[in-house]
């Protein structure tokens, strides 16, 4: 399987600032003072392999949107936040309007940032094109119908000419879809979300966003070690401190890296994935946090290694 | 995981000792709430000696914010004292080091808090 993450950010798309962008091209020069750079491929294999990658890119602004590529010829994707719009921009360009396809969505729930990118999913607006979304909620139809109706958004939902469909799945059972089995399972999160275990050739991924944790609730903490059981890779929704979601941020709904770490260690997880990262958070605090979770796992570390990593807009991982 | 006591003056001393994870926390949680209790503005203020505990999970320090949000109602004073390195670093990652006002000794805390249980402390010990 190979995932690609078009929106990794977490509540609201957020861009980097003039100011950011000055302060990184101060930072990239500063690094390449009294260097010889002289060529193109000189400068580019400088930034690629000398700059911290905070400093060379950035992790990105677009809302949830992941997708899961089995090699099939329907599309997989995870929410349909702002990072939808580049899915869909970029399918459009590699097949063009002329080749209809299947593209398959598995809906954490429906707050707002989860499916802002649909209007502006350009897949939607091709005939013979077939939009299957999937989800737990029973109003899921609703609320995306409720999206694109005045005076909210000028395209009434009925006039997208692509055949959109709406499949209501139960949690805690495997289904198989379109060659994927997929198991949502039910998370703490206003209004409730699901993640999403996903398998498929021997491989495992497990989509968990906007998920909050009880750590000293074992029943709770034991159901997310099954789910997330010697998964592959575990996308997991890390946006605040422990001490924020444990304390000012309680009930708020989401999770933090501390717990990431500890239930994929207990889950034996081999790839945790941070995700839905706090919009406040620029390119360095979100890069010094992947740093301490890194130092975290180290020195927590039993028989397991779990390997860190932050998702960015852009990011491929194959599993 | 075991939890002891002992007390300096106004001031109680509450040692955490082994390892506390989700599977214990419950357990951790029963064990120091009740020396709570008596915390307070003008009564007991507590002071935890962590210099035996190997390891906490977010489940461990859950409680103790817990603890904090208590003490800090009843206006007493929680202080954190003698972390382990591999505590002291969760306490970091965790951003729990804004919660704790933390210490390098027991005799440092006292002395921030209260020098009558300073004086008790330096009596009792060798």
């Amino acid at each position: 399987m190979r995932i690609r993450f078009w929106g990794t950010r977490g509540s609201l798309p957020v861009s980097i600032t003039a100011g950011g962008i000055k302060r990184k091209i101060v930072e990239a020069l500063l690094a390449a003072a009294g260097r010889n750079l002289r060529t193109g491929s000189e400068i580019e294999a400088f930034v690629e392999r000398e700059l911290p990658f905070a400093v060379s890119h950035t992790y990105g602004g677009n809302s949830s949107c992941v997708q899961i590529d089995i090699g099939a010829e329907d599309y997989f994707l995870c929410d349909l936040g702002t990072g939808a719009r580049l899915f869909g921009h970029h399918v459009m360009a590699q097949k063009g309007p002329a080749a209809p396809g299947t593209f398959h969505v598995f809906m954490s729930h429906t707050h707002w940032d989860h499916i802002m990118g649909f209007p502006f999913f350009a897949p939607a607006y091709i005939a013979g094109n077939r939009i299957v979304i999937h989800g737990c909620h029973a109003d899921l139809e609703q609320v995306f119908r409720r999206q694109h109706a005045a005076p909210c958004f000028p395209v009434e939902f009925d006039r997208l000419p692509a055949k959109i469909e709406f499949v209501r799945l139960e949690a805690g059972k495997r289904h198989r879809i379109a060659g994927l089995e997929v198991t949502p399972k039910l998370q703490l999160h206003s209004g409730d979300s699901y993640g999403y275990r996903f398998e498929h050739g021997g491989k495992v991924v497990v989509y968990s966003t906007d998920s909050e944790h009880k750590p000293d609730d074992a029943r709770l903490t034991q159901g997310f070690v099954d789910f997330f059981r010697d998964a592959d890779l575990v996308i997991f929704d890390a946006m605040y401190s422990l001490a924020d979601a444990v304390s000012v941020r309680e009930d708020w709904g989401h999770s933090s890296n501390i717990v990431g770490v500890e239930l994929c260690q207990l889950a034996r997880v081999k790839h945790l994935c941070m995700f839905h990262h706090e919009p406040v958070n620029d390119d360095a605090k979100i890069a010094s946090v992947l740093q301490e979770t890194v130092r975290l796992e180290e020195i927590t570390r039993g028989d397991h290694t779990v390997r860190i990593s932050s998702a960015y807009d852009g990011m491929e991982i194959v599993v | 995981m075991l939890v002891t006591t002992k007390r300096y003056a106004d001031v109680l001393v509450v040692a955490a000792a082994g390892r506390i994870d989700y599977q214990n926390a419950d357990e951790f949680k029963a064990a120091l709430m009740p020396h709570l209790e008596n915390c307070g503005a003008g009564r007991d203020q507590v002071v935890l000696d962590l210099s035996q505990l190997d390891y906490i999970s977010s489940a461990g320090l859950r409680v103790l914010m817990i603890a904090a949000k208590e003490v800090r109602a009843r206006q007493g004073k929680l202080l954190a004292v003698t972390l382990q390195p591999v505590v002291r670093e969760i306490f970091e990652i965790s951003r729990f080091t804004l919660v704790f006002d933390i210490f390098d000794s027991v005799q440092e805390a006292l002395a921030k808090i209260s020098p009558l249980a300073l004086a008790a402390y330096e009596s009792k010990s060798p």
